[in-house]
């Protein structure tokens, strides 16, 4: 950050230009383009199948696009060497959806496993900041547990102060609300909302729930059959007249039995069954 | 193809592991993963003692009994001696210690990383910015190849030991007697060769098992799938290796 901080400081933190992904010939994300600014909370909705999960991975750098580009701070995640690759990562923090703690480790060797694999720091530093992080998500007392003690809410929690371990710009969210109560869900909305005051960070959450999104965002971006269909604020958002996104919004199902396929099939079978 | 195609990751594998070994040595690597690879030795090598003991010891008995009705019809029953000594060391040792390692640990290896892929700790890894070949394969790796030569002296050992018991109770040789002629035809090329094998049998293992893990796509189901396939496998490829050395050293003139 000391080298140029005009270069780092200007400009949006994540860019996605034109990505597309496709597994076999299924297009799962059809050229999306796309800009995180810096302190922004942006939401990423989309239904199941809408290639949310699959944008989030490239964002991270899970995966990279077979077209286009992923920008991380002006970083070309599908180019850069090895070295630039651990910087980049170090700069986001990724709280996955069923919290993927290491099992076999405590909460606290989970939270301090970024910090002794990726610093220099002496253990006491390193229990002090661990400490601090747990502090952060409200589980101070619970670093001696095992994950598996521990209720689904907490898990998540955990995995937040894991991901906020090397001080990230960006925190990566992928389904905060999945699996859990409504009560422990919204507890998990006014962490984000909170960190993101205190820390004054960039966060990306992907979920389908509308009520956390309007509570969150900043700006929404939503996501159908790989393409994305609007980026703007919730009021944009709510205010457009979009047929997916009143959809969306308004909860209506899709039609997903195919009645003229039924109706041309059982007209068939009368005429065979006559004939 | 597909085969083609697996090999060929495997061999990629085992390329970046390599180049990763070196970190989990002590001093010159990290040393958080010599302490892994240690306890990998151990989980590897130490736990598997009794049953690559017994295997031994069994095969032993079966080897020598097996050569002893040819060869006393033969009244050459002195070359039971040989058969297991050269036997054990050439060939047996190295291969019972493989197919015990692969059954407890290969499977293991997959399930416990492959489990790993399911709940998305190997995509946590990576985000952290740990190597995963590093953090999960390389003391795994390294651990074999510790373990696997000790279990194949130890399973030597078993199998030459019952060979002797099995003479003295058939022909009254003394025990002391039986060991003085397995010195006699023991040939320290014999034993390295076996040694040889074991650090490819080992290498087998641990990367099959790894990729079997780190293929795993999907739920608890392929878990269970992996591990049944990494034993198979490892087996599999095992005994490929074997019978290619085999014939290496038949060749190049080791008698």
């Amino acid at each position: 950050m000391t080298q140029e901080p005009d270069a780092r400081r200007t400009g949006p933190v994540i860019s996605v230009r034109d990505v597309v992904v496709s597994y076999g010939d299924r297009r799962v994300l059809d050229g999306i383009n796309l800009d995180i600014s810096r302190g922004e909370t942006m939401v990423l909705l989309g239904g199941s199948g809408s290639g949310k999960s699959t944008l989030l991975r490239q964002i991270i750098g899970l995966e990279q696009p077979q077209s286009g580009r992923v920008l991380v701070n002006g970083v070309d995640l599908a180019k850069s060497t090895r070295r630039d690759l651990k910087k980049v990562r170090r700069s986001i923090g990724v709280a996955f959806q069923d919290a993927a703690l290491f099992n076999s480790m405590s909460v606290e060797d989970n939270v301090a496993l970024p910090l002794r694999e990726l610093t220099c720091l002496a253990e006491s530093t390193i229990r002090l900041m661990t400490w601090m992080k747990l502090a952060v998500v409200g589980l101070a007392e619970f670093g001696r547990f095992n994950p598996q003690e521990l209720s689904g809410g907490m898990r998540k929690r955990a995995a937040v102060a894991r991901a906020l371990a090397l001080d990230p710009e960006v925190l990566v969210f992928d389904e905060p609300s999945a699996g859990l109560d409504p009560i422990v869900a919204a507890e998990l909305d006014e962490l984000i909302l909170a960190l993101k005051s205190a820390f004054n960070m960039t966060v990306v959450v992907v979920t389908h729930e509308m009520a956390s999104a309007f509570q969150i965002a900043d700006r929404m971006a939503m996501l159908y059959k790989g393409s994305l269909i609007a980026v703007g604020t919730k009021e944009e958002l709510q205010s457009s007249p979009h047929p997916k996104i009143r959809q969306f919004l308004d909860r209506v199902p899709d039609q997903i039995a195919d009645t003229a396929a039924v109706d041309k099939y059982f007209q068939q079978y009368l005429k065979g069954g006559a004939a | 193809m597909r085969h083609l195609e697996y090999v060929g990751a495997l061999v990629i594998q085992v390329g970046h592991a390599l180049g990763s070994l070196t970190r989990t040595l002590p001093i010159v690597g990290n040393r958080r993963r010599w302490r892994s690879a240690i306890r990998q030795t151990l989980t590897i090598g130490v736990d598997a003692f009794p049953m690559v003991g017994i295997m031994a010891v069994c095969a032993g008995f079966i080897l020598a009994m097996q050569g002893a009705t040819e060869l006393h019809r033969l009244g050459a029953m002195e070359l039971v001696v040989d058969l297991v000594t050269i036997g054990f060391t050439r060939e047996l040792g190295p291969l019972l210690a493989a197919i015990a390692v692969s059954g407890r640990s290969g499977s293991a290896f997959s399930a416990e990383i492959g489990s790993m892929m399911v709940t998305e700790e190997v995509s946590a890894l990576r985000t952290i910015g740990i190597d995963p070949t590093e953090f999960l394969l390389a003391p795994k790796f390294l651990g074999a190849l510790i373990a696997l030569p000790c279990l194949t002296i130890l399973s030597n050992a078993c199998g030459i030991l019952a060979g002797g018991i099995f003479m003295r109770l058939s022909t009254g040789m003394a025990l002391s007697i039986y060991l003085q002629d397995v010195v006699h035809s023991m040939v320290l090329h014999d034993v390295m060769t076996g040694l040889v094998k074991s650090l490819a049998f080992a290498t087998i293992i641990v990367h099959v098992g790894c990729l079997e893990g780190f293929r795993v796509h999907g739920g608890p189901d392929a878990v269970g799938r992996s591990a049944t396939a990494a034993v198979v496998k490892s087996t599999f490829l095992v005994i490929l290796a074997d019978v290619g050395f085999t014939a290496i050293f038949y060749l190049t003139g080791g008698k």
